[in-house]
């Protein structure tokens, strides 16, 4: 059995290589080198950060939620989960967690599924899978909607229950919770800092998230 | 129901099927001889960077299992399928399906070479052979189901395959509200705790069935399939 793992880093910020800020509702890429650390850091509270992973020389091999919980045995993502990509890789393992559950089933939201769910006027509204679209254009390396396949959200909550329920709860995180990752091996980051308005994911106050990136080879 | 039925086939154990399933028409699969597995893909055959969403189907109708009444969305807000009869209960959406390594593994490597048609196969390898005869690839491949498998999620999260989910003679029926292509793959569910290889076969037909009335079942469950609905019907103005 495993529940949350909570379990904090000892990196410094002072050390980092690296450090960006991505606002809410934007979206962000970064290509991470093999043994380096990522650290994703809720700064406000409440924030769900969608984020896509593929192994950077190979984008068809790419995270895959379903490999992933199935091999660990369970659904949601903490301290020691090891991210399976489709072809069976570990992209990347969670070395440190201060939030302790994040969730990979819930998807990422898209002007459709709020149309299905909230109300078909909610096209206009700001979606993640509008940022990640935005987000693959730039990056520019011939990437699309193929691409998007399932993602994890971060700090976000989405119990499922014996009963075979599945529920969007208020988010387990706070100000200032991060989840940190090292990279086994090089692997290419899309993230959409959601701008969901219509539950609780964000609080219904998308805030910005922090990236701070360390080199662990010169430590 | 009978009268309509247009076609019925065998499909084997291990084996990987697929076909446009016309608007209007309905696929049932029956599970032949108890404790089927059938991976099961879905796309709209007409543009298919439209497909099956696994969470968007699950956020819509607020379930981590599936069973009749529920309905398979696309990333598009839209129906691809829906499920009309179901004599099961629960279809396994979160667990994906195998791979060449899990199956080895598991069951250790069988290959053409050693057992003929009777090799170890895994559904990944399946379905992206049968997808690359419609000119998609492994990009192309996303989160699937498991039906007529059982797999239950305890309060910590810890997931368990549940043993007999399906009897002999169980069905599914698959009504489709687009013309989807439906890829199938009878491998074993990647947690099925047997230990030897055993596919089962299950059995398929396609009917023709009526167009979902205002009060259809599925249509009806919640206001979020409703609204599926009707971004369909939009679809074929």
């Amino acid at each position: 059995m495993h529940t949350t793992n909570l379990k904090p880093s000892s990196l410094r910020p002072e050390a980092a290589l690296s450090s960006y800020i991505v606002e809410a509702g934007d979206p962000f890429v970064l290509e991470i080198r093999k043994d380096q650390v990522v650290r994703i850091v809720d700064l406000e509270g409440n924030q769900a950060v969608d984020t896509l992973f593929y192994n950077a020389h190979d984008y068809a091999d790419r995270y895959s939620a379903q490999d992933t919980i199935r091999e660990q045995g369970n659904i949601y993502l903490t301290t020691g989960t090891r991210l399976l990509s489709s072809n069976g890789n570990v992209l990347l393992t969670i070395v440190a967690d201060t939030c302790g559950r994040h969730d990979t089933l819930g998807g990422a939201c898209a002007a459709e599924s709020n149309m299905v769910r909230y109300d078909i006027g909610k096209r206009h509204m700001h979606a993640c899978r509008q940022s990640f679209l935005k987000g693959l254009q730039t990056w520019n390396h011939g990437m699309d909607k193929s691409d998007i396949a399932s993602n994890i959200n971060f700090f976000m909550n989405v119990p499922v229950t014996p009963e075979g329920k599945l529920t969007f709860e208020d988010g387990v995180s706070d100000a200032g919770k991060y989840v940190e990752l090292r990279a086994e091996m090089d692997v290419l980051m899309l993230i959409s800092n959601c701008p969901q308005l219509n539950n609780p994911c964000n609080g219904y106050n998308p805030t910005p998230a922090q990236i701070l990136i360390w080199d662990t080879n010169v430590l | 129901m009978d009268s309509s039925v247009l076609c019925s086939e065998i499909l084997h154990g291990g084996a990987t099927w697929s076909h446009v399933l016309k608007r209007g028409t309905a696929l049932r699969i029956t599970d032949l001889e108890g404790n089927a597995n059938v991976a099961a893909y879905f796309l709209n055959f007409e543009n298919r960077s439209e497909r099956f969403n696994l969470p968007d189907t699950l956020k819509a109708q607020h379930t981590a299992r599936l069973r009749a009444g529920h309905v398979l969305f696309s990333d598009m807000g839209r129906v691809l399928c829906s499920i009309t009869e179901d004599t099961v209960g629960w279809h396994d959406p979160i667990a994906g399906i195998t791979n060449a390594a899990l199956i080895e593994k598991k069951y250790g490597k069988l290959s053409y070479q050693q057992a003929r048609n009777g090799w170890h196969q895994n559904a990944r390898d399946g379905f992206l052979i049968e997808l690359g005869k419609y000119g998609m690839g492994p990009r192309d491949l996303h989160s699937t189901v498991n039906l007529f498998s059982k797999v239950v999620v305890d309060e910590f999260g810890n997931m368990q395959y549940v043993r007999n989910n399906s009897a002999k003679g169980s069905y599914i029926e698959l009504r489709a509200e687009m013309n989807t292509l439906v890829l199938l793959n009878t491998c074993p569910h990647p947690l099925n705790d047997d230990p030897d290889y055993s596919p089962k076969p299950v059995e398929l037909s396609i009917s023709r069935v009526p167009n979902p009335m205002r009060d259809d079942p599925c249509r009806t469950l919640c206001p979020e399939n409703t609204r599926g609905f009707v971004l369909t019907e939009l679809y074929f103005l």
